[in-house]
């Protein structure tokens, strides 16, 4: 904190905008990147609100100075400044300068990054004995210019004569970007970091490019026979899991997560972010975001549980840890690697995977024939994975969605997102539950019934839905009650073709509730678009 | 029984007739040294040390009657016996010993604890009473080592020379002045002083003190200017006006001071003792009470009287010598 005390000198001291200029410019380029951060966030105003009475503050000093009460108030009416009169009356630190008065050894200068976000902001959470303990300890570390700065930001009263002007002007010229860019990066509620002063410094045009994902490659359901592949030894077989699949991006010391609609998802998942840390510069992961848990994954509902949260409290990341599922290595050392054969990026992706409960590596399934294979998919509801993912041994990463090179052998064939819209009371045990449900699928801005289905869903589920449809009938036709189109949820289904006898004009088999899509609105849910490509893909 | 009283006139011993560092004009007066505030013109005949009557003629004349002590070698006034000794404020700056019947008084004038190649070691006395200055009075004013102060200031005039501007410089013309001089590094750069200074230095060198040598003139070349506070603005000045400003000073601790000047930078160096010194002078003194004299005694006395000592508020009518 050194080089801020002296940045603040030197701000304090001149009146000319040039002198105050190369001051900034010559901090901020030394500085570590997360020093600058808070230096720019303290620099335009963005002081940490009070954290102390100067009262209390006073206080301690006197005490530490050993100077009583009516001292203080001289040396205040001498001196004009809270924060300065205290730093210029409390003892020579031991451990800031020797037995004359020289600085001690420079190792004992910490960032100002670790004095703000170590030292500083805890205070807020202390009672006053902790505080006044751990302020005094923190004067006993620091010389004068120091305890200058650090009383001034304790005390909200951080100020110094330069305007955000003048600082974006200093990193204009420092980074060679426009004031109008750097500027706009300042804008907004931004937490001081080393990566926000990596962004805030970036060359324009690699601005996009840092936290760029990949486009997604995206497998077809196998149609037709699995035999039809050929030798299983040409295929590496992995299970489909089911989450989120996700992008994991590290470059400049930054992490990206990226959805596959390309939302970037980076903030919401730490235990991720703290994981990726450990990655080299320049790597891009493929894989799938799942609750997990103890080594296995926790249902996806809990995952939405999850998602829904705006704040992440530490209860919620306890019950509900993610993971990412790794299974494909796209960058790698800052190089694209996608044209290089799957067991290559395999490799590479294993030798780099840091050991971290926030990363799987997605394991191989070994079997010497087609057979043993369906056998072992059979296990696939008890493992809460949805199939196998059949990948070709030697392809590249393609891009979007493309036959031939990977496919997902999923034992759910089917599966739209469709609103629930009916509901009837089940028979017997369930008669006085709504549990026979109608599901609807949009056509034309209205939703279209498109399959009824019974089963899938938990108890709970039951008991949840059934309250909704007491709340949100809309109308009645005998025991047939209309709901408000709100609830989402996927349906699966084995087979499809067309009918004349459903309104719809499409008959499934053996349809039914594969999970309550809670991340969906009703606008969300699929449409006879989606039902027509299945069937042109059967039909193909 | 007190040796010394304060008169309308200043502090006056009668056992001799004296006074010391009167603000009126008066029959005898003893001087501490030749700053401005303590030289007042008009009495009939003046005691100084023997290295500051130079400079104490600076303000009196060469007419007016002023009779050189050796530091150490005792006088008799009259009744009392009077010897003068080493205060390390300036150059021939003392303090005054004054023995009565086995009864000892001492008055410092301004001083200093800290070696200075411009002026004599500060030399410690014994005494009944003291009556010391306070010009930094409060424990706010706690001054580095001076080297290091000294250090910043060669490595802001170096950088400012690589940026192909002047120094400017401003500091008390006589004592701190001569202080810089004997330190300043003439290597880096021209150095010259304002007409105020080199006005004092030439008593300086004359008593074997060396000090920078001076650019005799302006040359284009970034240089450091020596210049008193007082001529700040005045039209000596306006060739550096495109320089960096800075003052040496113990006021320059306090922000306030710097800023109301309007100046680049603030070096903390002085010719007079700190708190922690001056609370150091006074106990080595052992004396039984303190006359604290300056503008504004009270915190000083009060700490004193808190700390189990006699001490008065003596109200000097003496300036701020900036230093
Ligand atoms: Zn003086």
């Amino acid at each position: 904190m050194k080089a801020f005390a002296e940045l603040y000198r030197k701000l304090d001291e001149t009146t000319s905008t040039n002198a105050k200029i190369e001051a900034l410019t010559g901090y901020l380029r030394a500085a570590p990147p997360g020093d600058a951060a808070w230096a720019v966030h303290f620099l335009i105003g963005r002081r940490p609100k009070r954290l102390l009475e100067s009262r209390k503050l006073a206080e301690w000093a006197m005490a530490e100075a050993d100077v009583p009460e009516w001292l203080f108030a001289d040396c205040y009416h001498a001196v004009g400044d809270f924060a300065e009169t205290i730093a210029l009356l409390l003892p020579a630190s031991p451990s800031a300068s020797d037995a004359a008065g020289r600085p001690a050894d420079p190792a004992a200068d910490l960032p100002l990054q670790y004095w703000v976000e170590s030292r500083l902001l805890p205070l807020a959470q202390s009672d006053d004995a902790t505080r006044r303990a751990r302020l005094i300890a923190a004067w006993r570390e620091m010389d004068e210019a120091q305890r200058f700065v650090w009383n001034k930001l304790i005390t909200g009263e951080f100020r110094v004569g330069v305007s955000q002007n003048l600082v974006v002007r200093a990193i204009a010229a420092l980074s060679g970007l426009s004031a109008g860019t750097v500027s706009h990066r300042l804008m907004g509620d931004w937490q001081p970091s080393a990566a926000f002063w990596r962004q805030l410094e970036a060359p324009e045009v690699a601005e996009a490019d840092i936290s760029r994902p990949y486009p997604f490659f995206l497998a077809y359901p196998l149609e037709g026979d699995v035999e039809e592949l050929g030798d299983p030894a040409g295929w590496q077989v992995e299970w489909k899991w089911d989450g989120i699949r996700a992008q994991l991006i590290r470059r400049q010391s930054s992490v990206f997560l990226w959805s596959r609609g390309e939302e970037l998802m980076t903030g919401r998942f730490p235990e991720l972010e703290a994981m990726a840390a450990l990655l080299p510069d320049g790597t891009a992961i493929d894989g799938e975001l799942l609750p997990w848990k103890d080594g296995a994954p926790l249902p996806f509902a809990q995952m939405q549980r999850r998602i829904g949260r705006k704040a992440l409290g530490a209860r919620i990341l306890a019950d509900v840890p993610v993971a990412l599922m790794a299974f494909d290595l796209l960058e790698l050392g800052g190089q694209d690697v996608r044209e290089r054969p799957l067991e290559w990026r395999r490799a590479q992706l294993e030798a780099l995977a840091p050991r971290s409960a926030a990363l799987a590596l997605s394991p191989v399934v070994e079997a010497a024939s087609w057979e043993g294979l369906r056998a072992v998919r059979g296990e696939s509801r008890a493992r809460k994975v949805e199939g196998f993912m059949l990948k070709r041994r030697g392809s590249p990463y393609r891009v979007g969605r493309r036959r031939g090179d990977w496919w997902k052998w999923k034992i759910d064939p089917y599966s739209v997102d469709a609103v629930l819209i009916y509901a009837q009371p089940g028979s017997g045990r369930r008669a006085s539950l709504f549990t026979d449900y109608t599901f609807g699928i949009w056509e034309q801005g209205k939703l279209v019934p498109f399959a009824k289905a019974y089963s899938g869903l938990s108890d709970e589920e039951i008991r949840a839905v059934d309250e909704f449809v007491r709340r949100n009938t809309i109308q009645t036709f005998g025991p047939v009650h209309a709901v408000k189109p709100e609830l989402v949820f996927e349906l699966a289904f084995e087979g499809i073709q067309l009918s004349s006898r459903h309104r719809s004009g499409i008959a499934v088999r053996f349809p039914r509730m594969a999970r309550w899509r809670h991340d969906k609105r009703a606008e969300e849910a699929d449409s006879m678009d989606t039902i027509r490509a299945l069937l042109g893909r059967r039909e193909s | 029984m007190a040796l010394l009283e304060l008169g309308p006139h200043g502090l006056y011993c009668a056992a001799g007739d004296f006074y010391i560092d009167p603000w009126r004009p008066v029959g005898r007066a003893v001087i501490t040294h030749a700053h401005a505030d303590r030289a007042q013109a008009g009495s009939r005949g003046y005691l100084t040390a023997a290295s500051g009557v130079a400079l104490l003629r600076e303000w009196l004349g060469a007419e007016a009657a002023v009779e050189a002590l050796p530091y150490g070698q005792p006088l008799t006034i009259g009744g009392a016996r009077v010897s003068l000794h080493p205060a390390g404020h300036i150059l021939g700056s003392a303090q005054v010993r004054i023995e009565q019947g086995g009864e000892v008084w001492v008055v410092s004038g301004d001083y200093r604890t800290a070696p200075d190649p411009a002026s004599e070691p500060f030399e410690p006395l014994l005494c009944q009473a003291f009556v010391t200055e306070a010009s930094f009075g409060l424990p706010i004013f706690r001054w580095p080592p001076e080297d290091e102060a000294l250090d910043s200031v060669q490595a802001w005039w170096r950088a400012n020379c690589e940026a192909g501007r002047s120094s400017v410089l401003f500091a008390q013309p006589l004592g701190m002045a001569q202080r810089l001089l004997t330190t300043l590094d003439g290597s880096i750069g021209p150095i010259h002083a304002h007409p105020e200074i080199e006005r004092f230095n030439r008593h300086y060198r004359a008593q074997g003190i060396s000090l920078a040598g001076l650019a005799p003139e302006a040359d284009g070349r970034p240089a450091l200017v020596l210049a008193p506070p007082s001529a700040q603005g005045d039209s000596w000045m306006r060739r550096w006006d495109q320089a960096s400003t800075a003052m040496a000073s113990g006021w320059m601790r306090i922000r306030g001071p710097r800023r109301r000047r309007a100046l680049d930078r603030g070096f903390v160096l002085s010719s007079h003792a700190d708190w922690p010194a001056l609370l150091a002078v006074i106990d080595a003194t052992r004396a039984e009470t303190v006359w604290v004299m300056h503008r504004q005694p009270a915190p000083l006395v009060r700490w004193l009287v808190e700390h189990g000592r006699t001490a008065v508020a003596v109200e000097a009518q003496y300036g701020e010598d900036e230093a």
